[in-house]
């Protein structure tokens, strides 16, 4: 039999304090009863004697101190999972939202899951192909990598999100990537670009979306991601898929998490953000991996918006620590027309070393990356020098790097929305590129390799098609 | 003990109350469940704990078990090769007995104790031993004899002992004591971690840990107990730093702690070091090295341990003689632990909301490193390295955790992300990092690589200095408005970055250069560069130096593996047979 309270004292925030309460424990879901009748979720932040401190996951408007009632349910929050979830749309607490049938659970797991024994996790070394040249060849994902999108208001991150959604596979085999999309706080819009472009491509049959929208109750984003998570486990784990998981926007989840903080008044850390969000969002992020034994595994692709573009806010900084590289988008790209807007110079793949190379992409792979970025960082630098002391200022080979740097640009970088470039095309669009500069110069790359690959480019034919 | 009762849980903060037998700091199980924890504040019979594991489940009136005891490690042979979690289990029998994933309430001994260890009794009855003593010996690995040592404050007459296979808890000597009482001595021993381990002096650090790394072995070096912290933005490399460390430096026990690290990140550790060998004895690098993993999703509070383990781990092998290095990624994740329950007790902000006393515990951690007369009456000597990574918010250095450990430490190794963004690895900064370690290390490198070397170090710094003051012309006026010798600064500081400081931790042979290789390298670069000049006054255009071909054979000599380093020398007389032809055709010409 559960117990009643109808001893509601407070309500701040999102949060309301029951009073006179027993054997109520630390993180246990909560059935708040309004006086109209609906049922709400809520769960426990704090128990302090006789008294729970309660997050309410879906807002206070409505709730009363004198009529509303508390039930505490003895257990934290639970997702129910079956086969099923696939090609079906829940909102931000896991409940169908597509007008199906109900999910009839195979099992009930637990949104905060243990954290994998290190001993446990196998390496992430497989090569995924996104058929983005950006990715694919400078900043390379493996599977069971978590590899974040750092963009900004107005950027297209959806869009290339959606694209990496679409054309990831890894070589060789044939099976696809089951996609976990988890949105908080997006715009309508932008969830129905997400759910119209997998219906359009068919990968709706192997996808679950779980979708918080802008105007849905902002402390249940707190949820959203870990349900997210939870199905991806699910699948991964104990169903054998390989698993992409796409979280978007991080920025919305994090905001949720400092309005809870300051309605708790704890004492802020950076910008009001609570001192435990590192903590915090790696218990999100660290969920990602594959686990020797098993045969699928988790890519997590989170997606957040930096305020001001700037990298240094804790958002994105503390997103950085925890993940294994950044994609970071360049506003003034974007504005120059080039798709996907990736700043090369700032965006990083952690785990590249061991996804590439003979075997697993080609074994030139690793020297023709170290070379272009060296060269285009130097075509960068050229062209910083161009814009104070103009062109006849560059000396003969600056303005060699200086016309790559902007190859580089429109062709290597630059790529239509429905294009899926494979990796050899990646590779050899990057050998081309490089052909225009002298040997010499090539000092990243091993002679063999330039022996080899060089050699079917024209020295000329570059810069010109 | 008096058992106590729960009276608030909020996250890894829990209150108990009863618990006036209780001293701060003893560790206490937390519920039916036996949680670890530990009490870090009391108010009268209300004890502070912090919670070791996850506490959600937990509620009100739930019972905390006192155990009296402070947080201890377990020392003894069986350190090396598991991988501990922050409060020293080991991850791989919780493995064996938990799965995949690290559930709760799981018990496991640091020491495993099934294992027997061959004991080699060195002293006999009848025998007087001091503190610190050696009592015998135990093969742990290929690489490390392990010393079990007379306890600290303990001393007297050896009644027993007794050599043979043993186990860790088996008794293998009985020392009595001057009280006349009998101490019965087993090979493992309990350590409480907050306490530094004795030891009878410190010893000013005289010579140099190296690492393989030549920006780090020629510019910044560090001493054999020395501290020295390595911040930077994230990508900037200081995991890979920290790990080329880990894999190259000359010592002869490696702690490495990965505190708040990326789950991928240890297991890449996992599984790469038992791969590797240790280039100074040709044996995998894992028989040397102890791993500690708190990875970031794992409970905050036994983060906060971890470094703790981790150090006094390595003080224990330091007293045995051991040169031990200690390599901690992230301190900024220990300090953050320290901030977050700091929050949750509800004390007094200092900066960014860190505790007031950040400052003071980091310089006690830094201060447990050192180079030390070891206890025992054979004067021998150990020292313990200690190097924190420190992750800055957006690589600002203002962040009171990188100040709190620049104020204690003697070499700042400043990673940039400018340098890593035009892929310059390692990301050190030859502008603003320091070593202090410097003077105290002259001696003993003058006397082991030449007054030539001290030189040639100085003499490129400078070139790299003048440099940074050169480029900011280039930005202006372009670079034809410099002067011949002037360009040839910018083309030898430029072959300097290049040839001799950018490193390849991914490159078999490049990850690792000896001294020997670094001086023959440093010497064809400042060859080069003496030549040149000499060639720029007799009239050479300086563009003509900086197209000869034989500057791509500079800048592919680090490539050149160890055992064929004849070839470096060879090169050295091409470079001065190239010049004498050029000098001669400048002259025919004119």
């Amino acid at each position: 039999m559960i117990k009643e309270y109808n001893t509601v004292r407070e309500i701040v925030g999102p949060l309301m304090l029951v009073e006179q309460v027993e054997g109520v424990k630390y993180d246990e879901l909560a059935e708040i009863e309004l006086p109209s009748g609906e049922l709400r979720n809520g769960s426990v932040l704090e128990v302090n004697r006789d008294k729970a401190l309660i997050q309410l996951l879906e807002g206070v408007i409505g709730v009363n101190v004198r009529d509303t009632k508390v039930r505490f349910k003895g257990k934290g929050m639970q997702l129910d999972v079956a086969e099923d979830i696939l090609g079906r749309v829940f909102d931000g607490q896991g409940r169908p939202i597509d007008k199906g049938p109900r999910i009839i659970p195979e099992k009930r797991l637990d949104i905060n899951s243990s954290p994998i024994n290190p001993f446990a996790r196998d390496y992430p070394s497989e090569f995924i192909q996104t058929g983005f040249s950006t990715i694919d060849g400078l900043n390379t994902l493996v599977r069971g990598q978590k590899l974040p999108i750092f963009s900004g208001s107005g950027l297209p991150h959806g869009k290339m999100a959606a694209q990496i959604a679409r054309q990831a596979r890894v070589l060789g085999a044939e099976e696809e990537f089951a996609v976990v999309f988890g949105a908080m706080g997006i715009t309508f819009e932008e969830a129905q670009y997400f759910i119209q472009d997998f219906q359009r491509t068919g990968a709706i049959e192997r996808s679950v979306l779980f979708v918080n929208l802008a105007n849905d109750p902002a402390i249940e984003r707190i949820a959203t991601p870990r349900i997210a998570l939870t199905a991806a486990e699910y699948l991964a784990f104990e169903k054998e898929m390989h698993v992409l998981v796409i979280l978007t926007d991080m920025t919305n989840y994090c905001e949720a998490l400092r309005e809870v903080s300051a309605a708790r008044q704890e004492v802020p850390g950076r910008r009001g953000y609570p001192g435990y969000l590192y903590t915090d969002l790696s218990t999100i992020y660290e969920r990602a991996g594959r686990i020797q034994g098993r045969k699928g595994s988790i890519t997590q692709i989170p997606v957040l918006s930096m305020p001001e573009d700037d990298k240094t806010h804790p958002i994105p900084d503390l997103t950085g620590y925890i993940t294994e590289g950044q994609i970071v988008l360049s506003r003034s790209m974007h504005r120059r027309g080039i798709y996907p807007p990736v700043d090369v110079l700032q965006s990083l793949s952690r785990l590249k070393d061991k996804g590439i190379g003979e075997g697993k992409t080609r074994e030139d792979h690793s020297d023709v990356f170290n070379q272009l970025f060296a060269a285009y960082a130097r075509g960068l630098e050229a062209r910083e020098l161009e814009v104070i002391l103009g062109e006849a200022a560059l000396s003969e080979m600056d303005r060699i790097f200086y016309k790559f740097a902007d190859s580089f640009e429109k062709r290597y970088i630059a790529q239509g929305e429905n294009e899926d470039r494979p990796i050899e095309q990646t590779l050899d669009l990057g050998w081309e590129l490089m052909s225009v500069l002298p040997r010499a110069e090539l000092k990243r790359i091993r002679e063999a390799f330039l022996d080899k690959y060089m050699k079917q480019f024209d020295k000329k034919s570059a810069l010109t098609s | 003990m008096k058992q106590g009762k729960i009276i608030k849980v909020a996250g890894p903060l829990v209150i108990a109350e009863g618990m006036q037998n209780t001293k701060v700091y003893d560790v206490v199980r937390v519920s039916e469940q036996k949680l670890m924890g530990e009490v870090i504040e009391m108010r009268r019979d209300e004890a502070s704990i912090q919670v070791y594991e996850e506490t959600a489940g937990l509620g009100v009136g739930a019972p905390v078990y006192p155990t009296g005891e402070p947080l201890s490690v377990e020392l003894g042979p069986g350190l090396i090769e598991p991988i501990y979690d922050g409060v020293q289990r080991p991850l791989d029998i919780i493995r064996s007995q938990a799965g995949d994933r690290i559930t709760r309430g799981i018990d496991i001994p640091g020491l495993s104790r099934e294992k027997k260890w061959e004991f080699k009794p060195s002293v006999k009855s009848g025998d007087k031993v001091f503190e610190g003593d050696e009592l015998g010996t135990v093969q742990e690995t290929v690489l490390v004899l392990h010393r079990i040592m007379v306890p600290p404050g303990i001393g007297g007459v050896v009644k027993k002992i007794e050599g043979g296979g043993h186990l860790v808890t088996d008794r293998i000597a009985v020392i009595e004591g001057e009280d006349g009482k009998d101490k019965e001595i087993t090979m493992m021993s309990k350590w409480p971690v907050r306490v530094p381990r004795p030891y009878k002096e410190k010893l000013m650090p005289n010579e140099p840990l190296s690492t393989g790394q030549r920006v780090i072995d020629a510019f910044f070096p560090i001493a054999k107990g020395g501290t020295a912290c390595v911040p930077g933005p994230f990508g900037s490399g200081k995991t890979v730093v920290q790990h080329q460390l880990a894999k190259w430096a000359d010592a002869q026990i490696i702690v490495y702690v990965g505190c708040g690290e990326r789950g991928n990140e240890m297991t890449d550790v996992l599984i790469e070091f038992p791969q590797l060998t240790d280039p100074h004895s040709g044996e995998p690098l894992m028989l040397r090295t102890i791993l500690i993993a708190n990875t970031s999703n794992m409970p905050v509070a036994a983060r906060e341990a971890s470094v703790y383990t981790g150090i006094t781990l390595a003080e224990y092998y330091r007293d045995m003689g051991y040169s031990v290095a200690l390599m901690a990624d992230s301190t900024s994740r220990w300090a953050e632990a320290m901030r977050e329950m700091s929050g949750r007790l509800e004390e007094m902000p200092g900066e960014e909301g860190y505790p007031a006393y950040l400052g003071t515990r980091i310089a006690e951690f830094y201060e447990r490193a050192g180079k030390v007369t070891c206890l025992g009456s054979d004067n021998r000597t150990g020292a313990l390295s200690v190097i924190g990574a420190v992750s800055p918010p957006g690589g600002d250095l203002s962040d009171p955790v990188v100040q709190a450990t620049l104020r204690v430490v003697r070499v700042f190794w400043s990673l940039e992300d400018k340098l890593a963004y035009r892929r310059h690895f390692p990301a050190i900064s030859w502008l603003t990092s320091y070593s202090l370690y410097v003077p105290n290390l002259r001696e003993w490198i003058v006397e082991n690589h030449g007054e030539e070397w001290v030189a040639n170090v100085e003499r490129a710094l400078a070139i790299l200095q003048e440099e940074a003051e050169l480029e900011e012309i280039v930005r202006l006026v372009g670079l034809d408005a410099l002067s011949a010798d002037k360009r040839l600064i910018m083309e030898t500081a430029k072959s300097i970055r290049e040839d001799f400081l950018h490193q390849n931790a991914f490159d078999e042979v490049d990850t690792y250069s000896s001294f020997d290789k670094m001086v023959k390298l440093m010497e064809l670069i400042m060859l080069f560069h003496g030549l040149s000049e000499d060639a720029l006054e007799k009239g050479v255009p300086v563009t003509e130096i900086a197209s000869l071909s034989i500057r791509e054979r500079i800048a592919r000599a680090k490539f050149i593996p160890e055992e064929k380093l004849d070839k470096i020398d060879a090169l050295k007389k091409e470079i001065s047979r190239t010049f004498e032809e050029l000098t001669e055709k400048v002259a025919t010409e004119a």
